[in-house]
């Protein structure tokens, strides 16, 4: 009696010895700390700025930039009176082109090779395994020095251009190919193509629901599809044609008219989808893999045919294991968009990062704005991924 | 008159077109038209692709001479490569002092092999000696300045070596950073989590790049006047945190792997926070994390080539400026190849390595 008595009398004594108290005690340390380390950081800091005579503040994106740049779409650039404002848009804009196209072809390169290394046929699912092992182990900058300096460096010149029919040239400036230039009344045409999307979703639920009530099957995707190209025809007939083609054509030196694409987009995005997709590959493979075989006997043993069984049976399981790890490839993909830098592709972190922060010296605010902008784009992505992934997640009861 | 047969017949062979290697081939490669189709162009494919790699790096490439006047073949130009070995595998470093490299080498390799092979079962002292006796034996080697060995700046470094230098370092400083962050971001003090969380998914939303620059231009902003490391070292800060982040997150998956029981167990029997994290959970986590680990080593080791941007000689960057030397004019595909088959031997090595350990851990669970 006398010695539990004894020992809650210690136990009470020592309050360091109770975990709640040492918790609180730990986290004033931590916190104590980690204000100090920030304090020492912040005051080195505005010695230093000081004595390299930088003023600090976010000042200096009205100033003129006084730099070209190769690459500027969707923005009138001009390197005497453009702003370091401007130079940040460029470079969001051209970071976002190269992404979201990379995102889709990566996509439908790792979809196509995940099916192929999957395939029963011995010899096509050998070069996919080999395409998959190979470009995973080597770096994502190697390959991309190697499709830049190492290929598109070394086609032909101008006045030799590969050409594909008579309107489509590669060379080693990049790609033409005809443009279609707007006119009065273009305006029509993607209204149209919004208007057949809108249509052709609304269809889609109808179906489903009609389906779920009578059983019976509307042919969604033809007229989807239907839809899609028809009412943008349309739209150009009666607005008479409201475009011009333009097609490349050889002048002196280069090449006019159409559209171009320049060889450090194209290495750019050859090497960030072909990289990405084989680690999507392997996501779909392991994906599709991971529905037990059982499945696809019971849909077979219930007559289902097999375009029907990978479709409604095995991808709608499969995507629930694929969907998580895809979300982290998007913005890894983003992120690694970013070694445009070695490549000379203008994307934010070469010509915000880099030379706007070597003109300007404020390295700390040109940072912050680019690590805000790749934190909120890899939020994004994961958002709607995450959004999506509910959407197809398993209901349960 | 009925034969009746007094003997078993013999059995007869199976059917020669459902076994053996006619057998294989009906059923993978030519069970039907549209896979017969798929034969004839994959096997079209990969003979030209086959045919066009043999032809351009060993039938029509040069492999004998001394200058770019020796690549006379229409394939590969095997010489620039073998003119620069020296600066491929060692950077700069003084040819007179490259084999305290060589030797650094083969310290660590007896080291790694004894930790990572199945051939020594007691773990503790190769252990002490890749983790402990190695990188101190291996600093003073490689910088000197000590033992009568000349000092060799670390801008000297450079080739495989630097690579070799930047990831090991990574790693070493990576791993335990790590496993704090990690247990940091399990931690039920508030704040302790909400630090580790905040640095880590800063870290893992942000290239690697903007962690370098960050590295190599703020970092020397933020040290009182006159501290300053030498670039080597700012590009080993921006490397070591960006990994660590990383790892924490591999290694929260292993802890979240532990049942709770474990911990429970720990702590009526009377260990601390430290002493159940250490003998009890730690080990179990890290042991199925390991090939993880392996992954993200692997990652690391790709993304050390990026120290290009911030203008460290690595691999590549010695490489790279080896294609622009006047005296060596095209050689840029070499180059690149090059260095891909050298980052793939270390890759795909180490893959293989992670398969064959985790079909290792995994025991009892396959049958």
């Amino acid at each position: 009696m006398t010695a539990e008595a004894a020992d809650l009398e210690v136990a009470k004594l020592s309050k360091f010895r109770d975990p709640r108290y040492r918790a609180i005690f730990y986290q004033i340390v931590v916190i104590a700390l980690f204000i100090l380390f920030v304090a020492y950081v912040s005051h080195n800091t505005a010695v230093n700025l000081e004595k390299r005579g930088i003023a600090s503040g976010f000042g200096f994106l009205s100033q003129p930039s006084g730099f070209g740049i190769g690459i500027v779409l969707l923005m009138d650039y001009s390197s005497q009176t453009s702003t370091h404002l401007d130079v940040l848009i460029i470079g969001i804009i051209n970071t976002l082109a190269v992404s979201i196209s990379g995102i889709f072809f990566a996509t439908l390169i790792g979809f196509i090779f995940g099916v192929l290394r999957l395939s029963k046929n011995w010899v096509v699912n050998k070069i996919a395994a080999v395409y998959i092992e190979v470009v995973r182990n080597i770096p994502l900058l190697v390959q991309l020095m190697f499709w830049y300096f190492a290929v598109l460096s070394v086609l032909p010149l101008v006045g030799d251009s590969i050409s594909i029919g008579d309107n489509f040239f590669i060379n080693n400036r990049g790609m033409n190919f005809p443009a279609i230039i707007p006119s009065d009344g273009f305006w029509l045409i993607p209204v149209a193509l919004l208007v057949a999307i809108v249509a052709s979703v609304m269809i889609s639920k109808w179906a489903s629901k009609r389906q779920d009530l009578t059983g019976q099957i509307f042919p969604v995707f033809w007229t989807s599809l239907g839809l899609i190209i028809i009412l943008p025809v349309i739209a150009s007939f009666i607005m008479g044609g409201p475009f011009t083609i333009s097609y490349p054509e050889f002048g002196r030196f280069s090449i006019n008219g159409g559209w171009s694409l320049e060889p450090e987009f194209l290495a750019l995005l050859l090497g960030l989808a072909i990289y990405t997709g084989a680690f999507i590959a392997e996501i779909v493979r392991s994906g599709i893999n991971s529905v037990s075989h059982g499945q696809t006997e019971a849909a077979h043993s219930l007559g289902i045919r097999g375009s029907f069984t990978m479709r409604l049976v095995i991808l709608p399981q499969a995507l629930r294991v694929i969907v998580p790890p895809l979300t982290s490839q998007y913005p890894n993909l983003t992120k690694n968009s970013s070694l445009a830098t070695a490549i000379g592709y203008a994307d934010i972190t070469a010509i915000f990062a880099g030379t706007s922060l070597n003109q300007t010296g404020q390295a700390i605010e040109v940072i912050l704005i680019t690590m805000v902008f790749y934190l909120s784009i890899s939020l994004l992505i994961s958002m709607f991924m995450n959004w999506y992934n509910k959407r197809i997640a398993l209901v349960e009861r | 008159m009925a034969i009746v047969k007094t003997q078993r017949h013999a059995d007869m062979p199976p059917p020669v077109s459902q076994t053996g290697v006619i057998g294989w081939m009906r059923e993978n490669l030519f069970s039907s038209p549209l896979n017969i189709l798929l034969t004839v162009v994959s096997v079209y494919v990969v003979w030209w692709a086959l045919s066009a790699i043999v032809s351009y790096a060993f039938i029509n490439a040069n492999f004998v001479g001394e200058t770019r006047a020796d690549c006379t073949g229409s394939g590969a130009c095997w010489v620039f490569i073998k003119a620069r070995w020296g600066q491929i595998m060692y950077g700069f470093y003084p040819v007179e002092e490259r084999w305290r490299v060589d030797v650094g080498y083969v310290l660590a390799a007896i080291g790694l092999f004894l930790v990572l092979s199945d051939f020594v079962k007691n773990k503790k002292w190769p252990a002490i000696y890749t983790f402990v006796v190695v990188p101190i034996v291996c600093y003073f080697l490689f910088y000197g300045g000590s033992f009568g060995l000349p000092v060799v700046e670390t801008s000297q470094w450079g080739g495989l070596f630097l690579t070799l230098v930047l990831a090991s370092v990574s790693i070493f400083v990576a791993l335990p950073l790590g496993i704090v962050l990690a247990l940091g971001r399990r931690s039920t003090m508030p704040i302790v989590r909400m630090l580790c969380v905040g640095f880590i998914e800063l870290i893992r939303g942000v290239p690697l790049i903007t962690v370098l620059f960050m590295a190599s231009v703020m970092l020397p902003l933020f040290l009182p006047e006159g501290v300053n490391f030498d670039k080597l070292i700012r590009a080993l800060v921006g490397m070591s945190l960006f990994s660590a982040a990383y790892m924490a997150e591999v290694v929260r998956g292993g802890l979240q792997a532990i049942g709770k029981g474990q911990t429970e167990a720990a702590s009526s029997l009377g260990l601390g926070y430290w002493q159940s994290m250490g003998l009890i959970v730690l080990p179990q986590a890290l042991k199925i994390s390991i090939p993880s680990i392996v992954n993200t080593f692997i990652g690391l080791f790709k993304d050390t080539t990026l120290v290009l941007i911030i203008g460290l000689l690595d691999l590549l960057s010695i490489v790279k400026a080896g294609t622009t030397d006047k005296e060596w004019v095209g050689m840029a595909t070499e180059g690149y190849v090059f260095v891909a088959a050298v980052f793939w031997g270390f890759c795909f090595g180490m893959s293989r390595y992670s398969i064959w350990l985790e079909n290792k851990l995994h025991t009892g669970h396959k049958r």
